[in-house]
């Protein structure tokens, strides 16, 4: 929970006031409309920028013109990047609530880094070459390493400082790993190295089916927990007080956050801060009731990852910056200003 | 071995006293020939395999000139810059640790290794630097690093849990840019990159052990004599400074030591991770005792680091892997391992 905004306890009792409810409903539907525009701009702008003309043209009425081809091109890559950046963020924000760590991110879960030594086990011990093929083992890998510092963690019993230190330990464990393999096997050298920055450049329209389920299902479960989490964040024994179960809560949301960050992660590599950051903000605007952030995280999100994919795009045209480097670049001072601006932060 | 109160009071007339923690003193002696008794063993691994019978004699001065070649020239400088760059990050950590009050502060997790590595690499792929230039670059890099997150982390004093948190957004924006670097790199350069980045101990001379045993001599006489101060603040500011700590001058002197040393040992061997999180861990396991634990952790440092590169070459075959990837994996290992057994102890 953030440490400097009043507590709002009410929020699970008492109905916000109407007036401030009608307002949070106006910010979600603007914020679609934001990410509407983002989404658009995603798909115009790149090293051959089309007007708006040529994108309604394209994605309506495509009769396979150079413009049609580039908007079918961006598509996919819009696509997953709206997919991908709401999954991150959602699974960011049921994770920092569930550990009660405003800090807690999947990449501080291990999550990353077992998606990232399952693929480069894919590569030198399997043979596989194809990104639809890396998509399966990035995912079992992360979805293992998840249910791993779920059990370490202390599975039911599990608390926030058990759970980022089991994450830390089996990062530590796999990086090495990793750096082992890297050091031996120039070709998992090739690929890991553009893998591990995190990218939407390759999206195919079979990589985003092969994650779409998950994606769902995930997202689903997530919606659906902000009540229980909402609870759970009052702290174990006022959870328990207000009758929440905290043991199958904290299972579905462990749950729920690895099988979104898992498929994202498989889609377009580990890709940090999104869901770290875009939780954050969002509560500075709704306070921390769950049941407004989840759905603002979903939607706010991809704003971040699409526009990070834009600016990756503009700045290093014709040539382009991976959206992993561009979060973190521009995430990593709007960390530390969020630390900084709070007046005791809370690990 | 179960112990009674291993303390022993030194009483001087005058109203002197000095407290003698014998539990410490035994595990620092220990470490120590730990420490040497692994040297030993790895200046005699290698694809020419020495006794150690042979290496002591050769270290002597009594070897044969071959042995002598090998020894001297090859062998004993590679040692002592692995038994410096653990000592260095052993001591480090355990300042970061104190200072931040936080078993996870390292410079591993602080940043201060990524920003090395961010200077080294700027070298290897932009400018295609010599070995010495990549020292000079990872040195820059990582001292950089250092007074970002210092500055950054400072509104009023330099508050534990800030300083690990900028120190995580820190190493995030260093990590990208090494991961922007690496995909700029050809193909020769990338391979060089991701070696240094694991830490080696490979092909390291005398040139690197001068600079290294220097600054130990400076520093280290530093760190001890903040140590009290540093118990001190381990209670907490308030406490500290009604004890009349300056608090916030020791955690400056001690944070500028604290960089300089993880610095200059990554600049040397590159970032060997996990050492500066599990040596102070390990230290204060053996000794018992509270507080910061520095001189155990350095001895901890040396022994773990030259150690596990024995392990690497034994298990993996002379110059096969590095030693970053050892300390990695066990470091690792080791974490889960305290997790499983410090729960069964119900403290955490």
């Amino acid at each position: 929970m953030l440490v400097d905004s009043p507590p709002e306890q009410c929020a699970e009792t008492a109905p916000a006031p109407p007036t401030r409810r009608a307002a949070r409903a106006f910010g979600l539907l603007l914020s679609a409309a934001i990410l509407v525009l983002v989404a658009l701009a995603s798909i115009a702008i790149g090293a051959k920028s089309l007007s708006l003309d040529q994108v309604w043209h394209g994605l309506f009425h495509g009769t396979g013109t150079y413009g049609d081809v580039v908007v079918d091109e961006r598509l996919a890559r819009t696509v997953l990047g709206l997919l991908a950046g709401a999954a991150l963020g959602l699974s960011g924000a049921v994770l920092q609530a569930l550990t009660r760590n405003p800090l807690a991110d999947p990449g501080l879960l291990g999550i990353n880094a077992g998606a990232s030594a399952a693929v480069v086990t894919a590569i030198t011990y399997f043979g596989v070459t194809s990104l639809t093929g890396y998509v399966w083992f990035a995912f079992f890998g992360a979805a293992a390493v998840g249910a791993l510092v779920w059990l370490l963690g202390g599975s039911r019993g599990a608390t926030p400082v058990r759970l980022a230190l089991a994450g830390t330990a089996i990062s530590a464990a796999l990086y090495g790993y990793l750096q082992a393999v890297m050091i031996t096997d120039d070709a998992a050298l090739g690929t890991m190295r553009f893998w591990t920055v995190g990218s939407l450049a390759s999206a195919t329209n079979s990589t985003i089916l092969q994650v779409l389920p998950f994606l769902a299902v995930g997202t689903a479960l997530a919606l659906g927990l902000a009540r229980p989490l909402n609870a759970v964040a009052m702290g174990d024994d006022t959870a328990r007080a207000l009758g929440a179960n905290l043991g199958r809560t904290r299972a579905l949301a462990m749950l729920a956050a690895t099988v979104l960050c898992g498929a994202a992660t498989a889609a377009c590599g580990p890709i940090v801060f999104v869901g770290l950051m875009v939780p954050h903000v969002v509560r500075s605007f709704t306070g921390p009731d769950l049941r407004w952030i989840l759905p603002y995280a979903t939607v706010l999100s991809p704003v971040l990852l699409l526009g990070a994919d834009v600016a990756g795009r503009v700045v290093a045209r014709p040539s382009e910056l991976q959206v992993g480097i561009v979060t973190a670049i521009i995430g990593g001072p709007v960390f530390i200003f969020l630390v900084r601006r709070r007046r005791t932060a809370q690990l | 071995m179960k112990t009674r109160s291993m303390n022993r009071a030194v009483r001087a007339p005058g109203g002197l006293s000095l407290r003698l923690d014998l539990r410490a003193l035994i595990v620092v002696a220990l470490l120590l020939v730990a420490a040497c008794a692994a040297g030993v063993a790895l200046i005699g691994t290698g694809d020419a395999k020495i006794p150690a019978a042979d290496v002591l004699r050769t270290l002597a001065g009594h070897g044969t000139a071959y042995q002598d070649f090998i020894v001297n020239e090859l062998r004993l400088p590679r040692v002592l810059v692995g038994l410096l760059v653990g000592a260095s990050l052993g001591l480090g950590g355990a300042l970061f640790q104190s200072v931040s009050r936080n078993p996870l502060g390292s410079p591993d997790v602080l940043g201060l290794s990524q920003g090395s590595t961010a200077g080294a690499l700027v070298v290897i792929v932009l400018m295609s630097g010599s070995t010495t230039q990549v020292t000079v670059g990872a040195l820059i890099g990582g001292l950089a690093t250092g007074l970002a997150i210092y500055l950054l982390a400072w509104k009023q004093g330099v508050h534990g849990y800030r300083l690990v948190l900028v120190g995580i957004g820190v190493s995030a924006i260093a990590t990208a840019v090494n991961g922007y670097l690496l995909t700029k790199a050809d193909m020769v350069d990338a391979a060089r990159a991701v070696v240094w980045m694991t830490g080696s101990l490979d092909g390291r001379d005398w040139d690197q052990v001068w600079p290294l045993l220097a600054l130990c001599a400076v520093l280290v006489p530093v760190v001890l004599a903040g140590a009290r101060g540093l118990r001190m603040t381990e209670m907490g500011d308030d406490v500290a400074n009604a004890l009349g700590v300056p608090v916030q001058r020791v955690r400056l002197v001690l944070m500028v030591c604290a960089v300089l040393l993880v610095a200059a040992a990554t600049a040397a061997a590159g970032p060997v991770s996990f050492v500066a999180l599990t040596a102070p861990q390990l230290a204060r396991r053996l000794t018992r005792s509270p507080g910061p634990n520095l001189v155990p952790s350095l001895c901890m440092g040396a022994a773990l680091l030259v150690a596990a590169d024995w392990a690497s070459q034994r298990a993996f075959g002379a110059d096969q892997l590095p030693v970053g990837v050892v300390t990695g994996v066990l470091g690792g290992g080791y974490l889960l391992w305290l997790l499983v057994t410090e729960r069964r102890a119900g403290r955490i």
